[in-house]
C-alpha cells in the first residue's frame, strides 16, 4: 500500500514535469519523461494485459486501458496518456480500498461464532476448535465470552446477550435447564452448559450459512446486470472500432482525433461498477437485516419483498400469542369452579392448548385418579367420568349429539360447552390475546401500502373478531391446512405484486412454500421452519415484518440509483467521447470513480437504524 | 455434494461473475456461486463428477483471474 502511494506520488511530480515540458514544447524531453512517469505507474497494467492476451483473456480492464493510453501516445498526447494511467491508478486505489473496507463490514458482521471453545476435562479445561466439540462434552463459558455451540446451562446463571441473533438489546437471564443458543454472548456470570448440537448444526454456523448462501438465490437486478454487462463490453468495444474507423473514410478527416475518442469508449467499456454494487447491495441489505433477528435468504426475497402488494397472516401464534386464556365461565346450575373443576378434569389428559388453559384456570384439579373412560371426539371435544359424574366438554354439534340441548351464542373466541350427566352445566370461552405489537405492525403494513389479509382455522366469529380488533382488509376463517393453500392461491391470482404469508412454520409449511415470499417467526432453533422459509424472523415479534420491509425498500432504492447512476454516467460519457465534447480524463472517472462511488453507496446498505 | 473453495485475493466482481459462469456450465455441476464478499465459491454437483471438478475449477480460476490462489475448505 505504501509503495503503492510512494509509486504514484513519484508519477505525479514527473507528470507534472512534463507537463511543464510540453508547454514549453521541448518535444523529446516530454516523451521521455511521460513515458518515465507512464511506466511507473502501468508496468503492472501492461504485464497482466499481455499475459491475459496469452491466456486467451482478451477484453479485459488491463489490455482495455492499455490500449486506450497507449493509443494516446500514438496518436501524439503524451501528458495525457500519462495522466490517464495516473488517475486509473489512483482509481484503483481508490476501489481497493472500499472493497476492503465493505469486506471488513461484512466480517465483523459475521464474526457471531468463535473461534475457541473451552472444554470441562477431569483435571481441569482445555481449548477446542468449536468443529471438535461432540454432543454431550460440557463446555465452560466465563463472562465475556461468545457462546460457541447450542446447548443448556448444567450449572451457574448469567446474563446473556442475544442481540447478534435477534437484534434484542436487553439482556436475557439464563439458569440451569435453560437452552443456550450459540453466538450469544455471556455478559457477566460464568456457564457451564452441555452441547446438544455439534458445531455445523449450531444455530450460529446456520446463520452465516445462510447468510453467505443467500448469493445464490439471486434477484432480477442481480441476473439483470450480470446479462447486461456480458454484452456491453463486447459492444462497446465494437463501437470503438466503428467509431475509429467509419466517421475518418466517411468525412475524409484524420484518424488520429478520430482514434482518440475511440480510445475513450474503450476506457469506459469496463462494467465493473455495475458488477459489483449491485450484489453488493443486496449483500449490505441482507446483513442489515440478519443483525435486527431476521434471516433473508436470498436477494430475490428482499425484492419480492419490496414488490409486495398483500401480506397474508396466520391468525394464531402469529397476530395472537397463541396461548389461550380462559375469559368467560357461565355456569347453569352450578357455580363457576365446579364447572371449571368439571372440565378441566375431562381434559385432564390432553395436550390441547385449549385443554391447558382451562386446567391452568381451574385451582382445585381432581387427582388423575377420579379422572376414567376419557373418549376423544376428534375435533368436537371430550367426554369422561370425572369424579362419578359423566362429563361432556366440547362444542354445540358434541353436546347436541348427546341429545344435550344448547343455547347458540356469539362470544368472542373459542366456546367450550359442558354436560354433566346429559344435564347442560354451563359454557367456558376460550380466547387467544392479540400480540402486542400487533396492531401498529398491521397500521404501518397498511400505510404503506400492503393489502392485509388473515387466513385462520379458527371459528368464524373468533377470526373475525380479532380482524376487526387489528382492523384487517380481509379474512377467511374455518380453514383446514389443505384450504389455507387454496386460498392463498386465490390471492396470489387475484394480486398485482407479490404475496407475502407469515405462518409460525410449524403446520403450514405448505402455504409457506407457495408464497412468494414465505416468512416463518419465532424460528429460533426450529429447524423445519428455517427449512420452509424464505425468509426467517428469529423472535416471535411480528413488529419485525416492518422492519424487513423497510430494509428491503431501503436496499432496492440503493440498488436502483446504483443501477441508474452508473449508466447515466457511462452513456453520457459515452456520447461526449463521440463527439469530442470530453477526453480520456473524464472516462477513467466514469470507469473507476464510478465503481468507488457505487461500492460506497452500497455500503449504505449495511446501515439500518431501528426506529 | 458440496464443495466450497476460498478464492485469496479476488478483487475484480466482473472476474467473480465470469467464474462463477464458466464453473457453473461444468459437466456435472448442479450450480455455482461466487460471492465476491467473502471470496466462496460454493459449488453444489453429482457425486460422479467429483473427481474432475477439482482440477476444471483451479483450470477457470487460473484463465479468468491468474492472480487468485484457490484454497478447498475442508467442512
Amino acid at each position: 500500500m505504501k509503495k503503492r502511494i510512494v509509486r504514484i506520488a513519484v508519477a505525479a511530480v514527473l507528470l507534472a514535469a512534463g507537463l511543464v515540458l510540453h508547454h514549453l514544447e521541448y518535444a523529446l524531453p516530454t516523451l521521455l519523461v511521460c513515458v518515465a512517469s507512464y511506466l511507473l505507474t502501468g508496468y503492472r497494467v501492461l504485464w497482466k494485459a499481455g499475459r491475459n492476451i496469452l491466456h486467451g483473456k482478451v477484453f479485459d480492464e488491463n489490455f482495455l486501458m492499455s490500449i486506450a493510453t497507449l493509443g494516446a501516445f500514438i496518436v501524439g498526447e503524451y501528458p495525457e496518456a500519462a495522466a490517464v494511467m495516473l488517475f486509473y491508478q489512483i482509481g484503483e486505489m481508490f476501489e481497493d480500498m472500499a472493497v476492503k473496507r465493505s469486506r471488513r463490514s461484512i466480517t465483523e458482521l459475521m464474526n457471531i461464532c468463535p473461534d475457541t471453545a473451552r472444554r470441562k476435562t477431569t483435571d481441569g479445561s482445555e481449548i477446542i476448535s468449536p468443529e471438535d466439540a461432540a454432543v454431550g462434552d460440557v463446555l465452560l463459558v466465563a463472562a465475556g465470552e461468545r457462546i460457541a455451540l447450542d446447548g443448556t446451562v448444567l450449572s451457574g446463571s448469567a446474563q446473556i446477550d442475544t442481540s447478534a441473533l435477534t437484534g434484542e438489546s436487553v439482556p436475557r437471564t439464563v439458569r440451569q435447564g435453560d437452552a443456550v443458543h450459540s453466538g450469544c454472548i455471556d455478559l457477566d456470570g460464568t456457564l457451564e452448559m452441555r452441547v446438544d448440537k455439534p458445531f455445523t448444526e449450531s444455530t450460529a454456523s446456520k446463520i452465516l450459512e445462510l447468510v453467505e448462501n443467500a448469493a445464490a438465490r439471486k434477484s432480477r437486478s442481480e441476473n439483470f446486470i450480470t446479462r447486461f454487462a456480458a454484452w456491453y463490453t463486447p459492444t462497446v468495444v465494437v463501437l470503438a472500432v466503428l467509431l475509429a474507423v467509419v466517421p475518418p473514410l466517411v468525412l475524409h478527416e484524420p484518424f488520429g482525433e478520430w482514434i482518440y475518442r475511440a480510445l475513450n469508449f474503450l476506457v469506459v467499456s469496463c462494467p465493473c461498477a455495475l458488477v459489483i454494487s449491485v450484489p453488493l447491495s443486496f449483500f449490505g441489505g441482507i446483513g442489515a437485516a440478519s443483525r435486527t433477528g431476521i434471516l433473508v435468504k436470498g436477494s430475490a426475497y428482499l425484492e419480492a419483498l419490496c414488490d409486495a402488494s398483500a401480506i397474508v397472516m396466520d391468525k394464531t401464534g402469529t397476530l395472537t400469542e397463541g396461548v389461550f386464556e380462559v375469559t368467560e365461565i357461565e355456569p347453569h346450575g352450578c357455580d363457576s369452579a365446579q364447572l371449571l373443576r368439571l372440565a378441566a378434569g375431562a381434559e385432564q389428559f390432553s395436550s390441547h392448548p385449549i385443554a391447558v388453559s382451562l386446567r391452568r384456570a381451574c385451582e382445585d384439579l381432581p387427582d388423575d385418579s377420579q379422572v376414567t373412560d376419557v373418549k376423544a371426539f376428534a375435533g368436537k371435544g371430550v367426554g369422561a367420568m370425572v369424579c362419578g359424574r359423566n362429563v361432556l366438554v366440547g362444542n354445540e354439534t358434541l353436546l347436541r349429539e348427546n341429545g344435550v340441548d344448547c343455547a347458540h351464542t356469539d362470544s368472542i373466541g373459542t366456546v367450550v360447552h359442558v354436560a354433566a350427566d346429559g344435564i347442560y352445566a354451563g359454557r367456558i370461552v376460550v380466547s387467544d390475546r392479540i400480540k402486542k405489537d400487533a396492531p401498529q405492525t398491521i397500521r404501518a403494513l397498511r400505510q404503506s401500502g400492503l393489502r392485509t389479509v388473515m387466513l385462520s382455522g379458527d371459528r368464524r366469529s373468533a377470526a373475525e373478531a380479532t380482524a376487526e380488533a387489528l382492523s384487517l382488509d380481509a379474512v377467511h376463517a374455518e380453514l383446514l391446512p389443505a384450504d389455507k393453500v387454496t386460498e392463498l392461491e386465490k390471492i396470489l391470482n387475484e394480486e398485482k405484486g407479490r404475496t407475502v404469508y407469515v405462518g409460525d412454520g410449524i403446520n403450514d409449511a405448505p402455504v409457506l412454500a407457495r408464497a412468494d415470499v414465505g416468512v416463518a417467526m419465532g424460528a429460533l432453533g426450529s429447524d423445519a421452519a428455517i427449512e420452509a422459509a424464505d425468509v426467517v424472523l428469529i423472535t416471535d415479534e411480528i413488529k419485525k415484518l416492518v422492519s424487513v420491509r423497510s430494509i428491503a425498500q431501503r436496499t432496492m432504492r440503493i440498488v436502483r440509483e446504483n443501477i441508474i447512476f452508473a449508466l447515466a454516467v457511462k452513456a453520457a460519457v459515452l456520447v461526449s467521447s463521440a463527439l469530442g465534447l470530453t477526453g480520456l480524463w473524464l472516462a477513467v472517472f466514469a470507469d473507476v470513480g464510478v465503481c468507488v462511488l457505487a461500492i460506497l453507496n452500497a455500503l449504505r446498505a449495511l446501515k439500518h437504524n431501528e426506529k | 455434494m458440496r464443495k466450497v473453495y476460498l478464492l485469496e485475493d479476488l478483487c475484480c466482481a466482473n472476474c467473480a461473475a465470469k467464474i462463477e459462469k464458466k464453473v457453473a456450465a461444468l459437466d456435472g455441476v448442479d450450480s455455482a456461486s461466487v460471492n465476491f464478499l467473502t471470496t466462496k465459491l460454493i459449488i453444489e454437483a453429482d457425486e460422479a463428477a467429483a473427481g474432475d471438478l477439482d482440477a476444471a475449477v483451479r483450470k477457470i480460476v487460473r484463465k479468468v483471474e491468474p492472480d487468485v490462489t484457490v484454497r478447498e475448505i475442508a467442512k
